[in-house]
């Protein structure tokens, strides 16, 4: 498929759940009012909003949400005139309990997330969904892990289950170019008769926009983004610079750019503590592959036990952890703490010994 | 004295590593092995000198001698329809199923109040990795709230827990109040694909009151650990319990982290299953001590 064709794209907007992990899940319902109030008027179609880790994800491991997911659930429904609420799940966190909940609070699209490789443990979850009526999507997480033509034999279990759309998601913000193309070629391929292929990207490369048109030339009709990059690691696709390029390649996406500019600018930036950035620590994240939503507990845990975040970060590309395993960011920097004081402890006897050790290898400290 | 005979019903990958370690515990015969089908697991029972089956509990309830302990490694499904026959018979069970028909045990915190029960659940897998430590905090000081993150390896879970994945969650965090003493429990269960395969990871949170003493509780949390160990050998602390002080956002309460690992046996199991390590162990411990019971009664 070429680009520039007539086929709307559709942007769902993920500010008030992916931008929930830059904001360590400490959204006020003002703020997702008047975040759903902007995206509302502005166009958009789909607001998604849940804790950075789906429902059920507040908890000590991903951080407690200052306010309940449902009752912010409840409150976009109230603000949104036309767009519809969606809100994610991942299965192994939230259950469908949670997700029955969601409904009742007016969520009307179910988007369930797991590993690449782990789409199996979404079946009964798609089945739930549709039974209460909600659109579906599948969202594959940490799309590069995996080949093209695997991330297509999971994208068909998700489409067997009911997902009426499966997204190829860049969670590590990890995927060049070409390596998006042939995953949502691949995605097109196998479930294009029956479903919509989607793209989630992230900056920590600078590449979420650039693989989202790719990812549409390639055939794709959702793609994420969230105002401002509110998101994990380096951010989003920003929802403003999708609408504004779609735009200029003609491609609609019903979205007003000025609104969306200005629900940036004038809304979201004035209530982050800080702007998403490509820093040291997510460049290092789309460079080794690691889970974007890692960032902030990584920072933390390099500060609990002063070891530096890039090193956490290396050792956790190095042993491979996947989404959810949060809890191994504090066990990396606590064997990375033992192994800087073995070295420390070595240097000094190094010293006391009259051989200077050359170049320690906690430089950076 | 006479050792108390068992029988496995299940011959897959669960029913042989239970084999293997009840065959090592004295006091205990495994002398029957039941399956549906002919299979792989039948043929090494036999091998191994175990009188074995593929014509079901049928076949089992016509055995004589009845064996005295049953352990299910079946499904929730077929212990459902089994159990009442069990108890019928008068056979003890077993179960490692997901079916939940008996009092929920964790060797080290409940098992001796419930000696006598006709049926025992071996819960989950992360139950049994982690209501030691929950148990261990508890009984120090009140816990309000606990968390539970289990991480497998992607090739140890099997079709069951992938189609059911939320029995998981709800199962354990029940468990880890009713069992484990927490007022509130939450279970997280994370599968990673890595190669080679990740040993079983469980990191326990549990919320602690502001002025807890927590030497006490790292003290109790050691001695709880030594005592699984006597059943996992392979399970061991990653590092000393962790104490972070009480913050705003978890409502004026500390926090105690524990991170565990659970590396099987090897037994019949490849090492990275802990997570099924510690139900087939749990599960033999559970029997030994019926059998010990047992015996000291005649």
């Amino acid at each position: 498929m070429s680009a520039g064709g007539s086929r709307k794209i559709r942007i769902t907007d993920t500010t008030l759940r992916d931008g929930s992990h830059a904001m360590s899940h400490q959204f006020t319902e003002e703020q997702v009012r008047a975040t759903v109030h902007a995206l509302d008027a502005a166009g958009v179609e789909v607001i998604e909003v849940t804790h950075g880790d789906g429902l059920g994800g507040s908890s000590f491991n991903y951080g407690f949400s200052l306010t309940d997911d449902i009752a912010l659930i409840s409150a976009a429904v109230q603000e949104a005139a036309q767009a519809k609420i969606a809100v994610l799940l991942v299965p192994g966190i939230g259950t469908m309990a949670d997700l029955g909940r969601s409904r009742e609070a007016g969520a009307s699209v179910a988007r369930i997330a797991t590993h690449c490789t782990e789409a199996d443990v979404s079946v009964q979850h798609f089945g739930i969904a549709r039974e209460l009526g909600m659109e579906t999507v599948g969202f594959l997480m940490m799309a590069h892990r995996t080949s093209a033509a695997e991330l297509a034999r999971q994208a068909r279990i998700m489409v067997d289950a009911g997902a009426q759309c499966v997204y190829c998601v860049d969670s590590a913000g990890s995927l060049l170019l070409s390596e998006a193309q042939e995953r949502i070629q691949a995605l097109i391929a196998e479930i294009g008769g029956e479903a919509q292929v989607g793209f989630h990207g992230h900056q920590n490369l600078a590449l979420g926009v650039a693989n989202s048109v790719l990812a549409y030339q390639s055939g794709a009709l959702q793609i994420d983004g969230s105002l401002c990059g509110l998101g994990a690691g380096a951010g989003n696709s920003p929802t403003e610079v999708l609408a504004a390029t779609f735009d200029r390649l003609g491609i609609e996406t019903g979205i007003d750019v000025h609104a969306t500019l200005a629900a940036a600018d004038e809304i979201v930036r004035p209530f982050l503590p800080r702007l998403p950035w490509t820093d040291r620590a997510s460049i290092v994240q789309g460079y080794a592959g690691v889970y974007s939503s890692f960032l902030l507990h990584a920072e933390h845990a390099a500060e609990r036990y002063g070891v530096p975040v890039q090193g956490i970060l290396e050792r956790v590309a190095q042993h491979g952890y996947v989404g959810g395993q949060e809890d191994m960011l504090i066990d990396v920097a606590l064997v990375l703490a033992r192994e800087q004081e073995e070295e420390d402890a070595s240097c000094r006897r190094g010293r006391s010994g009259g051989h200077d050790k050359e170049g320690p290898a906690h430089a950076d400290r | 004295m006479t050792a108390t005979v068992a029988a496995i019903v299940g011959p897959g990958n669960i029913g042989t590593d239970l084999l293997a370690k009840l065959r090592r515990l004295d006091g205990l015969e495994v002398a029957y092995m039941v399956g549906v089908v002919e299979s792989e697991g039948l043929a090494r029972a036999r091998e191994l000198g175990v009188a074995a089956s593929a014509d079901g509990v049928d076949w089992l309830l016509r055995q004589d001698p009845l064996p005295q302990i049953v352990f299910e490694a079946t499904s929730a499904r077929a212990h459902q329809s089994h159990a009442p026959r069990y108890a019928q018979a008068g056979i003890r069970a077993i179960d490692l199923t997901p079916a939940h028909v008996g009092q929920m045990v964790c060797p080290p915190v409940n098992l001796p109040e419930h000696l006598d029960a006709p049926n025992v659940s071996m819960i989950s897998c992360g139950a049994q990795a982690t209501i030691p430590v929950v148990h261990a905090v508890s009984r120090v000081v009140p816990v309000p709230y606990a968390e539970i993150v289990a991480s497998v390896a992607s090739r140890s879970a099997g079709p069951g827990t992938r189609a059911n994945i939320d029995e998981f969650t709800h199962t354990t965090a029940a468990s880890l109040e009713s069992v484990g003493g927490a007022a509130r429990g939450k279970a997280i269960i994370v599968l990673n694909p890595v190669e080679p395969p990740m040993i079983m990871r469980d990191t326990v949170f549990c919320a602690i009151p502001a002025d807890a003493d927590t030497e006490a509780i790292a003290a109790s949390v050691h001695t709880m650990v030594e005592e699984v160990r006597r059943y996992v050998p392979g399970y061991t602390l990653r590092a000393d319990p962790q104490f972070d002080p009480p913050t705003a956002s978890w409502q004026g309460y500390g926090r105690v982290a524990v991170f565990l690992e659970v590396r099987g046996n090897g037994d019949y199991l490849p090492e990275y299953a802990g997570n099924l390590d510690i139900m087939t162990a749990a599960a033999a411990r559970v029997g030994e001590l019926l059998a010990r019971e047992a015996a000291a009664r005649t």
